[in-house]
């Protein structure tokens, strides 16, 4: 048997922009990224080092300067469709209410509008929003927001889930009630996910891998780290477990020396 | 907020207010309760102003006898009609130009000349394309609708967030799709924001319709009474005309309220 592709590959990617007075920034350079089928990956790196780029790049609402993306061993064309997005920023449709927005995708692919509801009314259960599927989305909290954008991403089943710091605006009970919830949905029907964050903590706490990228511009990454933790996890607990404090060390110090090189290279230009 | 008996206190006040200006407008034009003190002749105020009674009986008899139903309803068809048909139009091509930037560039001092125009000098034109039935006031009513649609939804097109329009696209929306489900509710939003001024304008290019030349309609009431130096009767066809758009504003309020639901109001303290 052939070795299976990976599900989603970045293959030397490099993304520069140019902006309306002709200059030219290079976000990523050279980047190369691939994920596993049923892998859980995070990419953690300083604030503004591209990691939205990247992502931008696979889910293919950014074509790349340089390199390739395939999906499944296919070249990506146009809109990634086995991929699903969590946006960092509010992504809900402000006119529809949560049933609604969760049932959106459903309706788009074509599903009839009732079936499309009560899958909707499932998925705001398991996200534990029952009972919430009129409220429009100012009337929801934070969080509860992002358990409607979660539902309405995994109720389309993508084989590949990508997530831009989905749960850095909230508050930190929340956010290891939702990355719990997250990682419960995600064993019970294991994608492949893309987790990007700028929390060290959370990548190790979540991930069976994680990628360190330097700072930006022309980010790129500087390490590569596998979580051996035991699963299932709880995300507070596993974080006062010696293997995980281990981990963290040996992490933040490759970040650190390699932050601060490319931070020393930045002041240089 | 105030309290319920301060609004009370209010209302009273208000009505007082009412009631003081008619009475100091009886008194001023009655021709035999004050000595005039400007006018030479004593009925010259009541000419030039009106009295207060004989207003409110000319409305009395519009509407016991019922001739003002017919005029009221012409002035409201052509209020609507302008009003539907300038909102079409306005989504149909603010829609059209958001979306597609080539023809907008292309278009844009054209628009920018015709919205600075002032478009009550096309009434002349309309009557003579449209004759003197509704047909020229709706055309009127429609000029002034389309403008306020129009740069509304422009507006209303270009400021849908990004990433709403990402994640409906990754969601599976076809351009059809994104179109009815995106920015069609986000224009939609913008518009409704601007009901008020646009039933208004509709109403504004109705009546002016009528003003410069009709055969129906309240503004054709009150070019008759001001042909016919009768200054009761133009007052009159005022406080119709007035209480009429209140009561269009507030049924457009009652609309808003359904229609928006999903936006939040001012100091709305609903979250959980």
């Amino acid at each position: 048997m052939p070795v299976a592709a990976p599900a989603l590959a970045l293959e030397n990617v490099t993304v520069t922009f140019i902006s309306p007075d002709g200059g030219r920034y290079t976000a990523v350079r050279d980047t190369t990224l691939r994920v596993e089928p049923g892998e859980f990956l995070s990419v953690v790196g300083p604030t503004g080092c591209g990691k939205s780029t990247l992502l931008n790049v696979a889910v293919g609402l950014l074509r790349p300067s340089a390199g390739r993306v395939d999906v499944f061993g296919a070249p990506l064309a146009g809109l990634n469709g086995k991929a699903g997005y969590l946006f960092q920023t509010e992504a809900l449709m402000p006119w529809r209410t949560a049933r609604g927005n969760v049932a959106a995708g459903l309706e788009f692919r074509g599903v009839e509008h009732r079936a499309a509801f009560a899958r909707a009314d499932d998925w705001l259960q398991r996200v534990g929003l029952r009972g919430f599927g009129e409220r429009y989305p100012h009337q929801l909290s934070g969080g509860m927001r992002k358990r409607v954008a979660l539902a309405q991403t995994l109720i389309l089943d993508p084989q590949i889930i990508l997530m831009d710091e989905p749960f850095s605006a909230l508050d930190i009970q929340t956010r290891q009630l939702m990355e719990n919830q997250l990682l419960e949905l995600w064993s019970a029907n294991r994608k492949s996910v893309v987790f990007i964050t700028h929390d060290l903590e959370e990548a190790i706490s979540l991930s069976d891998r994680v990628v360190v990228l330097a700072a930006g511009p022309a980010s790129h990454p500087i390490g590569e780290f596998a979580i051996d933790l035991p699963r299932p996890r709880d995300v507070a607990e596993i974080r006062l477990t010696p293997r995980f404090i281990e981990l963290h060390t040996l992490i933040w110090h490759a970040m650190k020396e390699e932050v601060l090189k490319s931070y020393a290279q930045q002041q240089l230009h | 907020m105030p309290s319920n008996s301060s609004t009370k206190l209010l209302r009273l006040w208000q009505v007082l207010l009412a009631l003081a200006l008619l009475g100091f407008w009886y008194a001023a034009t009655s021709p035999t309760l004050l000595p005039p003190v400007y006018f030479d002749d004593p009925n010259k105020a009541a000419f030039f102003f009106g009295e207060p009674l004989k207003v409110f009986e000319r409305m009395w008899d519009w509407f016991a006898s019922g001739t003002i139903y017919a005029h009221l309803w012409v002035t409201l068809l052509e209020t609507l009609l302008a009003f539907v048909l300038g909102t079409t139009l306005g989504l149909a091509i603010g829609l059209w130009l958001a979306l597609a930037p080539t023809a907008s560039a292309l278009l844009d001092p054209y628009i920018k000349a015709l919205n600075s125009m002032p478009r009550v000098i096309l009434a002349p034109i309309f009557a003579v394309w449209f004759g003197l039935d509704i047909g020229s006031k709706v055309a009127l009513g429609v000029t002034l609708v389309f403008f306020i649609v129009f740069f509304n939804v422009y507006q209303g097109v270009r400021e849908v967030s990004f990433t709403v329009v990402a994640n409906a696209r990754i969601l599976g929306a076809s351009d059809r799709q994104l179109l009815r489900h995106v920015y069609v509710p986000s224009a939609m939003s913008w518009v409704f924001a601007s009901l008020h001024n646009s039933v208004g304008l509709a109403f504004v290019g109705a009546v002016v319709g009528e003003y410069l030349g009709s055969s129906r309609g309240v503004g054709y009431l009150i070019l008759q009474a001001e042909g016919t130096f009768d200054i009761n009767a133009v007052f009159a066809g005022i406080v119709v005309l007035t209480i009429f758009a209140l009561l269009l504003d507030w049924v457009v309020t009652l609309a808003e309220r359904r229609l928006l639901v999903w936006q939040p109001r001012g100091g709305e303290t609903d979250k959980i």
